[in-house]
């Protein structure tokens, strides 16, 4: 079996405008909803609480919620998880109260609505945690983009390149972000780590079409850049779109087979990795094309002094 | 002709075989389990253990498994609800006797066991438990070593008859230096004699002078080399503390672990009373400096019964013999702020250190008690649950001993020496003393817990995904690249294995992103084989003959294979040293995934395709 049973010749680079048009719209409408609506952000950032308890009868939600108010939670967040017996509860951070106290006094209020109440699983975050995760965040992200620029400038000699793959690495965690400002899907650590995850995805693409571009100069260096780019996409073309449907066959059954503990963090994956395909197209060669690269770039002209000297 | 050099095969294959070996343990499960231990850590036997079983088999809750393993009991059940019924049936009777606590026990056989390979324990969101997170007040650390400092310099400037106009502390910048000990001189003529005064005090501080309108003020900065190694201490501290604290729970496989500069994570499966081990583990004060009543005599006052006044009775536990203590506390475990075995002219000894204030307390006890005796008396707390009138109640019992009782020398302060001690003394006296107390003050930031039901869910959750997810990319891989993809499907299994055994090699705790993190790297090994394939087919379709088709293939994808990978493992290490808890078990997976699927499918791939077509000299069709 074979998606393209011969080589492909699709003129990938011709189109490049209208790519950068759709990728600055979608870019502008995440970032406009990320500076909106803003992350749905979970308790490892915020602080708070969140629990999970199941009762022996079905629960009563407003029951739970009057007697989290009588203990001062009123913001309470209360619904069913899976079964009526079996609720989640989210509070807001109360950075007045300690950890201990927090935990009894969710508890209580628990106990109050049903004696038999047994927890399932109770976080509680104080409010000292998150802003410290920020920053750690921050400065993962900022050394990722630092190495990995290196790395490839020092492997194909030129940022150009490196400069394609940074920008195309970029966005893809903006979109992702962007999906998740826009469903509101609740945002942990666990899709921090995925949405990392996605860089070094994204970057994969990048880079095999870009080792794909090194040997085509190298065996071609009078074509057209514009020529040698659509070479290298197009001959890469099936290998990526295998590899989609593999990584996409796994992270689909984390999806929907990993329960929710796992859920943002498997949606983060995949639209990670469908914007990864579309950005190693279309993102990160075009960019290098735009920045003027050519077969020099990457294979310089080796000027034979070292030689002359010989006898 | 297709070759690959004979060392390869045979380093693939025992890389496999020890692999299979060391990764055998992971797939006996884990069975819900009870421990039993006692509290003073003394070894259960084999009576006490047949009372157990026999007390169980009374009640009749039904066990599957008994046994003693470093000195604690081991009861397996069939399911979490006879664990359950036992842990309270347990908890009722032997409450004095044992901790117990709630257990997983691997299914290991026991051949394997006595090889000492293991499975790879499970993350508490896998088998349920208790984490908390501690903050340690770093800071107020610091502050305490640098009051000590300024408090010698006042010393050794009094006693060089030097006048001051003010010693300070200087904790954080704005226009003087932070961390700091600032001392203003009354006269400028003093400055030479008064660094060489502070010389001792003050060493390893650096000492900068500054003429200002208000007199000669001498700086005595903390070098960042020595701030880094008091927070460390700090930090290493808390841990070794908490560590033995921890120990007291019972807790089959607890981790107390460093997080980020100034957190300590613990981690405590099977626990599910919060505030029971939060109460255990915050506790501070563990330790006390008491004076020994020399009015009375113990041995009196033991037979008879009758205590002093304002006395209390304890027994040394190094002598055996009893002791008279007042119950007036001279310095408590908090003020202690280091305790390391060091030399005297009497031998080994143990050096201490406290903090100012319980220093100036010392100065004034020991001025007025030389000759007499001093006792250090450890104070341990546990929890004792009894059943009163149908209700699970928890009470605290605290334990008082006598660990040292030494004579006071001389006058000192906050530094002394403990001495007359063998070495092996030395060095038990100085973890107990530096155990028994937190240097610095810590607060719960956080805390989760996870039920032991929603644990196992969990396991199952990630079982599935990861087994249906495999069978879909085998499957896949299969009728796309025939042949070459039932290649592929081998070495993607034997990559899961690889993995496996390295992560029990490391005895890295298994957390459901860490599943997550070995579903994605089949994702990741997949990726090479298609691009070794990919080329193989491309090299093909150029009429290259199959097998330097084969050969070109391998060749040509290594670079991209390479590359990639590096670029995608960079990501990994990044997120492996920043990050904490289910972020870095995300990481280490990955990065290791992309390490065993490099070689899987480089050496792997390459040693059962050339096994395969490499020997065939009339080779015409590939099956790809």
């Amino acid at each position: 079996m074979e998606f393209f049973s011969h080589q492909t010749n699709y003129p990938f680079m011709a189109t490049r405008k209208v790519w950068y048009g759709l990728s600055i719209v979608l870019m502008v409408a995440s970032l406009t909803l990320l500076f909106t609506r803003g992350l749905n952000f979970a308790i490892d950032f915020t602080g708070g609480v969140s629990a999970q308890a199941s009762f022996p009868v079905a629960a009563n939600l407003s029951a739970v919620r009057a007697q989290l108010a009588a203990a001062g939670f009123h913001d309470a967040v209360v619904e069913y998880v899976g079964s009526s017996r079996q609720i989640a509860v989210r509070l807001p951070p109360e950075p007045a109260l300690k950890v201990e106290q927090l935990r009894a006094r969710v508890d209580a209020a628990l106990k109050a609505v049903n004696p038999r109440v047994s927890g399932l699983s109770l976080s509680v975050v104080g409010p000292q945690v998150g802003s410290q995760l920020e920053t750690s965040a921050m400065w993962a992200l900022a050394g990722t983009l630092a190495l990995i620029f290196m790395y490839i400038a020092w492997r194909f000699h030129t940022w150009r390149l490196s400069l394609g793959a940074i920008l195309a690495v970029i966005h893809d965690p903006i979109l992702v972000l962007g999906f998740f400002a826009a469903t509101q899907m609740s945002f942990n650590l666990n899709v921090v780590a995925a949405v990392l995850a996605v860089i070094g995805y994204s970057l994969n693409d990048t880079v095999v079409v870009f080792d794909r571009i090194r040997e085509r100069f190298e065996g071609n260096r009078r074509l057209a850049p514009q020529v040698v780019l659509d070479q290298a996409i197009n001959q890469t073309l099936s290998r990526t779109i295998m590899t989609k449907v593999v990584t996409s066959i796994v992270v689909v059954a984390l999806l929907v087979l990993g329960g929710p503990v796992l859920r943002g963090f498997s949606a983060a994956l995949l639209i990670g990795i469908l914007a990864g395909t579309y950005s190693s197209i279309y993102i990160s060669s075009s960019i290098a094309l735009q920045c003027g690269l050519t077969a020099e770039h990457l294979f310089p002209t080796v000027r034979k002094t070292a030689a002359d000297h010989l006898p | 002709m297709l070759e690959y050099a004979r060392w390869k095969y045979v380093l693939i294959a025992v890389l496999l075989a020890v692999a299979m070996l060391f990764a055998l343990p992971n797939v006996f499960g884990n069975a819900p389990a009870l421990q039993l231990a006692h509290a003073d850590h003394t070894p259960v036997t084999s009576a006490e253990a047949d009372s157990v079983a026999a007390y169980l088999r009374a009640r009749h809750i039904p066990y599957q498994g008994f046994y003693v393993q470093n000195g604690r009991l081991l009861v397996q059940f069939a399911d979490v609800t006879d664990q359950l019924r036992a842990h309270d049936a347990i908890d009722a009777k032997y409450q004095n006797a044992y901790i117990s606590a709630l257990a997983l026990m691997p299914l290991t056989p026991a051949w394997l066991r006595n090889l000492g390979l293991k499975p790879m324990p499970l993350g508490l969101d896998l088998q349920g438990g208790l984490n908390l997170l501690y903050q340690v007040d770093i800071k107020s650390a610091v502050s305490e070593l640098l009051q000590t400092y300024s408090q010698d310099a006042g010393r050794a400037l009094a006693e060089a008859g030097i006048r001051t106009g003010g010693i300070s502390v200087v904790m954080t910048g704005g226009s003087a230096v932070p961390n700091a000990v600032r001392i203003v001189l009354a006269h400028k003529a003093d400055t030479t004699a008064a660094k060489r005064a502070l010389s001792r005090p003050l060493q390893g501080l650096t000492i900068t002078t500054r003429d200002t309108s208000a007199g000669v003020i001498l700086q005595a900065v903390m070098p960042q080399a020595q701030l880094r190694q008091r927070e460390n201490y700090v930090i290493e501290q808390s841990i070794t503390t908490l560590r033995n604290r921890v120990n007291q729970l019972g807790v089959s496989e607890p981790i107390v672990q460093r997080q980020g500069n100034d957190r300590i994570d613990v981690q405590l499966p099977g626990i599910q009373n919060p505030a029971e081990a939060a109460n255990l583990l915050g506790q501070v004060a563990t330790l006390q400096f008491r004076l020994n009543d020399m009015q009375h005599n113990p041995l009196e006052a033991e037979q008879t019964g009758n205590v002093p006044l304002g006395d209390q009775l304890f027994t040394d536990t190094s002598s055996g013999f009893p002791v008279l203590l007042k119950r007036q506390v001279i310095a408590t475990g908090d003020e202690l702020t280091d305790a390391t075995v060091g030399e005297s002219t009497q031998g080994p000894a143990v050096n201490i250190t406290l903090d100012s204030r319980a220093g100036e307390n010392m100065l004034r006890t020991t001025k007025a008690n030389v000759g007499k005796q001093m006792g250090v008396v450890l104070i341990t707390k546990h929890s004792v649950s009894s059943v009163v009138n149908g209700k699970k109640v928890i009470r605290y019992v605290t334990k008082e001993k006598v660990i040292n009782d030494a004579t006071i020398q001389g006058v000192f302060s906050d530094r002394f020496q403990i001495t007359g001690l063998t070495l092996g003394d030395a060095q038990d006296l100085a973890i107990l003393l530096r155990s028994g107390s937190l240097p610095a003050p810590i607060a719960l930031v956080g805390e989760q817990i996870i039920g032991p039901s929603l644990g196992r869910q969990n396991i199952k959750w990630g079982i599935t995904a990861l087994v249906i997810g495999m069978l879909g990319v085998l499957a896949f891989m299969a009728i796309y690249y025939k042949v070459f993809g039932l290649v592929a499907d081998l070495v993607l299994i034997a990559n899961v294995v690889l993995l496996a055994a390295l992560l029990s090699m490391m005895h890295a705790s298994l957390s459901l992103p860490g599943i997550a993190g070995i579903i994605l790297t089949v994702g990741i090994a997949v990726d090479a084989n298609v691009l070794i394939y990919e080329r193989i087919r491309e090299e093909l379709r150029k009429g290259v003959s199959p097998q330097a088709a084969i050969r070109a293939g391998f060749e040509k994808a290594f670079s991209a294979i390479l590359d990639s990978n590096i670029t995608t493992g960079i990501a990994g290490l990044v997120l492996w040293i920043f990050g904490t808890g289910a972020i870095r078990g995300f990481a280490v997976v990955l990065v290791l995934g992309i390490v065993t699927s490099m070689f899987t499918s480089l050496m792997g791939s390459r040693a059962l395709v050339t096994l395969m077509y490499g020997g065939r000299k009339k080779l015409v069709k590939l099956h790809i």
